[in-house]
């Protein structure tokens, strides 16, 4: 399988879609899904707790769409991207990264919820790091956001502490047989940022050009930095 | 949630079956219109500070539904089971689709303009001045033999494995005793590093190294 990321297109519809019916109080039976009564079943059940909810002054109804536009807008792995770019560009914030990635990683302004206590790991030529949570699904939101489907799934948590390269395989990625996988399983408050190798030729790049290179699943260690000039 | 009734169902590491890991692009962040508010309702209870994260944890992985549910599916359920057990919205209400009983009091309420402030604050762990660490880089550790009859962190592949300690964290609270409302107790909070073989034998990736994260209790001199 090729390594996907021509993201624009699907991820827009999505968001689009998942906005759409978050804010929709109004219709019981407006899907354009095949599995109606299904889906039907479950807008029901978040309506009614959310009405419960607000009924009883436990939540603030307007504090839910804040959540979801800061998920959707603002905390995502683009945040990681630039922490990437930054270190590739400048070798004392490498350093720095490594050494107090906590820290590193607040001087960008990404901190808080669920990236508390934050871990770089760098991949090499010989090493190379991936990121599971075998227990549930720990992620480091402040930088990545909202876990991927995958990342959650049974798959990924057996497998990738047993079979990585199988894994990576799954990603399209194959590395040398003599690379060392180093597999980090985040199972306390300790979060995992991989910093990926930077990619040849990208020696005149800026920061920003630099973090367009960055994906995703490279932070996470299913993937690797995109070259310049590969599909993005 | 305690004795020998707990059956916990997410500790999947290592388990054989669940077929091929399927990539999504990166910005499929819903798969269902309703996602995004269960996420948000999820998010927005967790901060009245009505339960803890561990707590929260603890729900899920007993859910018996659990390998059927997907993600959202599981917090969903989870958070209904969280409000049921503690009084705060009984089943009921949700069936009628309002308020039928008197709220309870809450520690906290998450108002929208506070939402960026509390996320970006987040909810450390870590417990400066808690217990010493009985073990520094290097040592050579074994993890608990047992399973727990209650929440616990230690994955079932890396019960009764002797691996070295590769880093320290300083004390962090300690999710066992956090799930079960038992306080905070911070423990030394150490990475733990074992070779693929010593996990998954002589058939195993001789390239691999897996670590976890592991509270000082769940760990012996080797």
């Amino acid at each position: 399988m090729a390594h996907d990321h021509d993201t624009d297109h699907t991820g827009h519809d999505e968001h689009e879609h998942g906005h759409e019916h978050a804010h929709d109080h109004d219709h019981d039976h407006d899907h354009d899904h095949d599995d109606h009564s299904h889906l039907s079943d479950m807008d029901r059940r978040v309506r009614a707790l959310e009405t419960v909810l607000s009924a009883k002054g436990y939540i603030d109804p307007a504090a839910l769409d804040v959540l979801i536009d800061a998920y959707q807008t603002r905390i995502g792995p683009r945040n990681g991207a630039r922490v990437v770019a930054r270190a590739w560009a400048d070798p004392a914030y490498r350093d720095w990264l490594l050494r107090d990635a906590t820290a590193a990683i607040a001087a960008l302004g990404y901190t808080g919820r669920q990236g508390e206590h934050m871990v770089a790991v760098a991949n090499s030529a010989d090493e190379h790091h991936l990121v599971v949570c075998t227990l549930c699904s720990c992620y480091p939101w402040p930088v990545l956001g909202l876990p991927p489907t995958w990342y959650k799934s049974a798959a990924y948590r057996s497998r990738a502490v047993r079979d990585p390269r199988g894994v990576l395989a799954d990603f399209g990625v194959t590395l040398p047989a003599t690379t060392q996988l180093r597999v980090w399983d985040s199972t306390a408050e300790v979060r995992y940022l991989v910093l990926p190798q930077r990619p040849p030729g990208t020696d005149g790049l800026t920061e920003a050009q630099l973090a367009d290179l960055v994906t995703r699943d490279s932070l996470i260690g299913t993937g690797l930095a995109r070259s310049p000039g590969a599909p993005a | 949630m305690n004795g020998a009734a707990y059956t916990p169902h997410a500790d999947l590491g290592g388990q054989p079956g669940h077929g091929p890991v399927l990539p999504e692009p990166e910005g499929a962040l819903w798969h269902a219109g309703w996602e995004p508010k269960a996420l948000a309702l999820t998010l927005a209870m967790g901060a009245t500070g009505a339960w803890n994260i561990d707590a929260s944890r603890a729900a899920r992985e007993t859910l018996p539904d659990y390998a059927q549910l997907d993600y959202y599916r599981i917090w969903l359920t989870a958070l209904e089971r969280l409000l049921a057990e503690r009084g705060l919205v009984l089943a009921d209400e949700l069936a009628a689709q309002a308020m039928l009983h008197p709220a309870l009091p809450l520690p906290r309420k998450l108002m929208a303009d506070a939402v960026p402030a509390t996320l970006a604050r987040g909810s450390a762990t870590a417990r400066p001045g808690g217990p010493a660490p009985r073990f520094a880089v290097g040592d050579a550790v074994r993890t608990r033999a047992t399973p727990c009859p209650h929440h616990t962190r230690l994955p079932g592949y890396v019960r009764d494995k002797v691996g070295t300690v590769v880093a320290l964290h300083g004390a962090h609270v300690f999710a066992d005793a956090h799930a079960q409302g038992l306080g905070e107790q911070p423990e030394p909070l150490y990475t733990v590093a074992f070779d693929g073989r010593t996990l998954w034998g002589p058939e195993g990736d001789p390239t691999l190294t897996v670590s976890v994260d592991a509270w000082d209790s769940y760990l012996s001199p080797a």
